[in-house]
């Protein structure tokens, strides 16, 4: 095929069209003025201009998490590029595909501390999956091909690639997408056969069995997903979900235990510590997950499957480590149990689900809901509840609300919930709603949010604003760092040192300043009206709920105990601590 | 071997010879925590712009299994041997020793150069250079034996290695 040429930027352009790309998110500068004067003159890609280059990452993680398809951000070289940062670091941590463009001074000035020169590719080298500096226009096309493939395939993650504007600006020979191979990164998608029969042996001698699963089965797709919920219904094995997996498996499913770790249910965390085959699913044994590890399932055999062959055996040594993408894995199990006519010991399996029961009936999400005061639970569960019969979507931000959004809020499907799991960042919550509103016009998009997380991405509102983007932004305001006001509690002897939310704004103003709805409610009797009312307005809405200040999130394993040493809210009153100098010195 | 028993190991990463993979795989090592105790890196192949990597590190048998799977997933990585795992192999290191003596130390140093096989590369009325070749314990022993005899300077390669017989990577 003979080689087009054309300016550096139209060969990204046509790059990105090529990759299927439909939307960026994006902020101008110096370095990238060539590739806005592109975008200018074109109608493929749209470009949607965010108001702080953080977001623009957040919002394209919303959109890849909520479409599984790749998210593109630009930014400018030097702040452009390291207000980035955050985002990527983000995206890599929870295996979300980005691909970042980033402006960079010309390759003459490289090194000479240009204006708005940072060394781009060094400071993002630990937080990216791969970057890349175009030094060459041939290399250009080739680049940008490779970019899409290391971003989405294998564990997914960001990419980013620095663009010098002399390359944007001079001529540049177009490859397409077909046209490039790579030579080194081709991940393995199938899983060893006499691995996964091995495995499928061990589960059927299990007295006591979960299927514990994380985001990966997610990232896999929604044909994984089945794939996860017609194997537990075959097996008859409970189900636990991560933080990041929440939606890959019904959550009104009886065979659901909720989520596990350190704010997951009692159940959850029970039938991990005493089950005898565990089988890890796209999770990685986090220590949020795992608690103290010394401690963490300690008779248990262990099978896990990953796709990233470093998360095995990392934290946790396993017994059987199986390779692959977790949907074809799945698929082969599966084949793998019907052929052999594998069969769970009925008689054990009744007994686990007996043992289960009575840990469920500790009931360790309940709260009361009083005549006064709003509790926060209340709120994501009456929201849940009006939102059932609409296409929803919801992001939070980060601390209690974020785990009373996963706890109370019950996820049906894949893609519809998108967090900031592992790297927890604030800022991420209404950003990320901007992306997946963008990604879904018609649908419902919720961002739980609280009252210091909110402030930190707060000029997103008018993002919000300019593109009509619906966004329904619930604060479950506490007027504290709740989440940071807890740990003071119990670990800190109460002393609540600077996680009071002194001279926050007045949302409604801050909503009407930017030119949309904004809302309050503090009386419960009034809850269900105002979410109703929110709803229905076509247009963003704030909503400010005042909610209980003093309300904790439980239940909740204190860094450094095992899984069976949980605390349970109404054990745990006002001024009980945790009694642990090891727990004080971690995260 | 048990779990929480420390060994040494001694990988070679063959990469792409790109711009930054050396940092990646330094950063690597920093950034979680590694150990390196010698690195040496050239291109072997430049026709297909391959280089060798030759990391000496230690750990449990845990760590040492995920600084090879950490390795292994860095995009520009062809391929990553754990040469102490894979069968016998020979493990080389250069080193320039620089003496600065006079009198019987002087010529002391040259029996000791002698006895391990070292070349005098450099000769002045006071100095020596000497090359020296072999495993790091020897290079180690030749240097604390020059000590005392005017040892002032040294530079080492770091450790360059391959499997023994047919094996390849
Ligand atoms: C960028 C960033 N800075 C600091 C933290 C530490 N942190 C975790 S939760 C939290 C408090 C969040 O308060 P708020 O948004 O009001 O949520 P709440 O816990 O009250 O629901 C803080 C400061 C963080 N996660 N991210
Ligand atoms: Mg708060």
């Amino acid at each position: 095929m003979a080689e087009r040429i054309m300016n550096g930027s139209e060969v990204v352009l046509q790059a990105l069209a090529d990759q299927g790309v439909e939307v960026v998110f994006g902020y101008p500068g110096g370095a990238v003025l060539p590739l806005y004067d592109e975008i200018f003159k074109q109608n493929r890609i749209r470009h949607v201009l965010v108001r702080h280059e953080q977001a623009a990452v957040h919002a394209a993680e919303g959109y890849a998490r909520s479409t599984g398809k790749v998210g593109v951000v630009l930014v400018t070289s030097g702040p452009g590029a390291t207000n980035a940062v955050t985002g990527l670091t983000d995206a890599l941590m929870d295996s979300i595909p980005i691909i970042c463009l980033t402006g960079q001074v010309p390759t003459h000035l490289i090194g000479n501390d240009a204006f708005q020169e940072a060394d781009t590719t060094g400071i993002t080298r630990p937080c990216t999956k791969h970057n890349y500096l175009v030094k060459t226009p041939e290399k250009l096309a080739r680049t940008l091909h490779e970019a899409f493939h290391v971003a989405s395939s294998g564990r997914p993650g960001p990419v980013v690639i620095d663009l010098p504007k002399d390359i944007l600006v001079g001529k540049a020979p177009y490859l397409e997408p077909a046209q490039v191979q790579h030579r080194t990164y081709n991940p393995v998608v199938k899983g060893d056969r006499a691995d996964i029969e091995r495995a499928m042996a061990l589960l059927a001698t299990a007295k006591k069995p979960i299927l514990y699963c994380g985001g990966g089965v997610i990232n896999s797709g929604a044909q994984a997903c089945k794939l996860l919920t017609e194997f537990s219904r075959m097996t008859g094995v409970p189900v636990t979900l991560t933080l990041m997996g929440l939606g890959a498996y019904p959550a009104s499913d009886k065979q659901y235990l909720g989520m596990l770790g350190m704010h997951g249910t009692y159940e959850a965390n029970m039938a991990m510590h005493d089950c005898d085959v565990m089988i890890a699913i796209g999770a990685r044994f986090d220590d949020r997950v795992t608690g103290n590890l010394d401690f963490f399932s300690p008779g248990s055999q262990k099978i896990q499957i990953d796709i990233d062959p470093s998360s095995i055996n990392k934290n946790v040594p396993v017994d059987i480590g199986i390779i692959g993408d977790v949907g074809h894995v799945l698929e082969d199990m599966t084949k793998v149990w019907k052929a052999k006519q594998y069969k769970i010991n009925a008689k054990a399996l009744d007994g686990w689900w007996k043992e289960i029961d009575l840990w469920r009936e500790k009931r360790c999400l309940s709260y009361k809901q009083p005549k006064d005061v709003i509790k926060p639970q209340h709120v994501i569960r009456r929201m849940h509840a009006l939102t059932r019969d609409r296409k929803t979507y919801i992001t939070t931000d980060v601390g209690q609300h974020q785990m009373w959004a996963a706890q109370h809020f019950g996820f049906e499907h894949p893609h519809e919930w998108m967090t900031s799991g592992g790297l927890g960042t604030m800022g991420y919550g209404m950003p990320a709603a901007m992306g997946v509103q963008i990604a879904h016009p018609d649908a419902t998009v919720i961002c739980f949010t609280g009252d210091a997380s909110v402030m930190m991405n707060i000029q997103e509102c008018a993002t919000l604003k300019q593109y009509h983007l619906p966004v329904k932004t619930v604060i479950l305001n506490n007027r504290y760092m709740g989440m940071v006001r807890q740990w003071q509690q119990l670990l800190h002897g109460s002393r609540y040192s600077e996680s009071y939310s002194e001279s926050l704004p007045d949302f409604v103003k801050l909503a009407d300043a930017f030119g949309f709805t904004g809302l309050t409610c503090k009386d419960p009797a009034d809850l269900d009206a105002v979410l109703q009312q929110m709803l229905d307005i076509d247009g963003p809405v704030i909503l400010d709920v005042a909610v209980d200040d003093k309300e904790n999130c439980f239940p909740m394993i204190p860094s450094g105990k095992p899984h069976n040493e949980m605390l349970l809210g109404d054990e745990t009153n006002e001024d009980q601590a945790i009694d642990s100098d090891e727990g004080m010195v971690l995260v | 071997m048990k779990e929480t028993e420390i060994s040494k190991h001694t990988i070679s990463v063959l990469v792409e010879n790109e711009s930054g993979v050396l940092a990646r795989v330094i950063g690597l090592f920093s950034g979680r925590g590694y150990n390196i105790e010698s690195l040496t890196v050239a291109e072997v192949d430049a026709v297909h712009h391959k280089s060798r990597i030759t990391v000496v590190t230690s750990g449990t048998p845990m760590v040492i299994e995920q600084i090879k799977a950490q390795l292994s997933r860095l995009v520009p990585v062809h391929k990553v041997s754990d040469l102490t795992l894979s069968g016998p192999c020979v493990e080389r290191e250069l080193a320039l020793v620089k003496v600065i003596a006079t009198g019987e130390k002087r010529v002391e140093s040259l029996r000791i150069a002698d006895i391990f096989k070292a070349r005098a590369v450099d000769a002045t009325n006071n100095s020596f250079v000497y090359e020296i070749i072999g495993s790091t314990e020897k290079i180690d022993a030749f240097i604390k034996l020059m000590e005392p005899l005017g040892l002032s300077e040294i530079s080492r390669t770091g450790v360059a290695a391959i499997s023994r017989g047919t094996l390849t990577m």
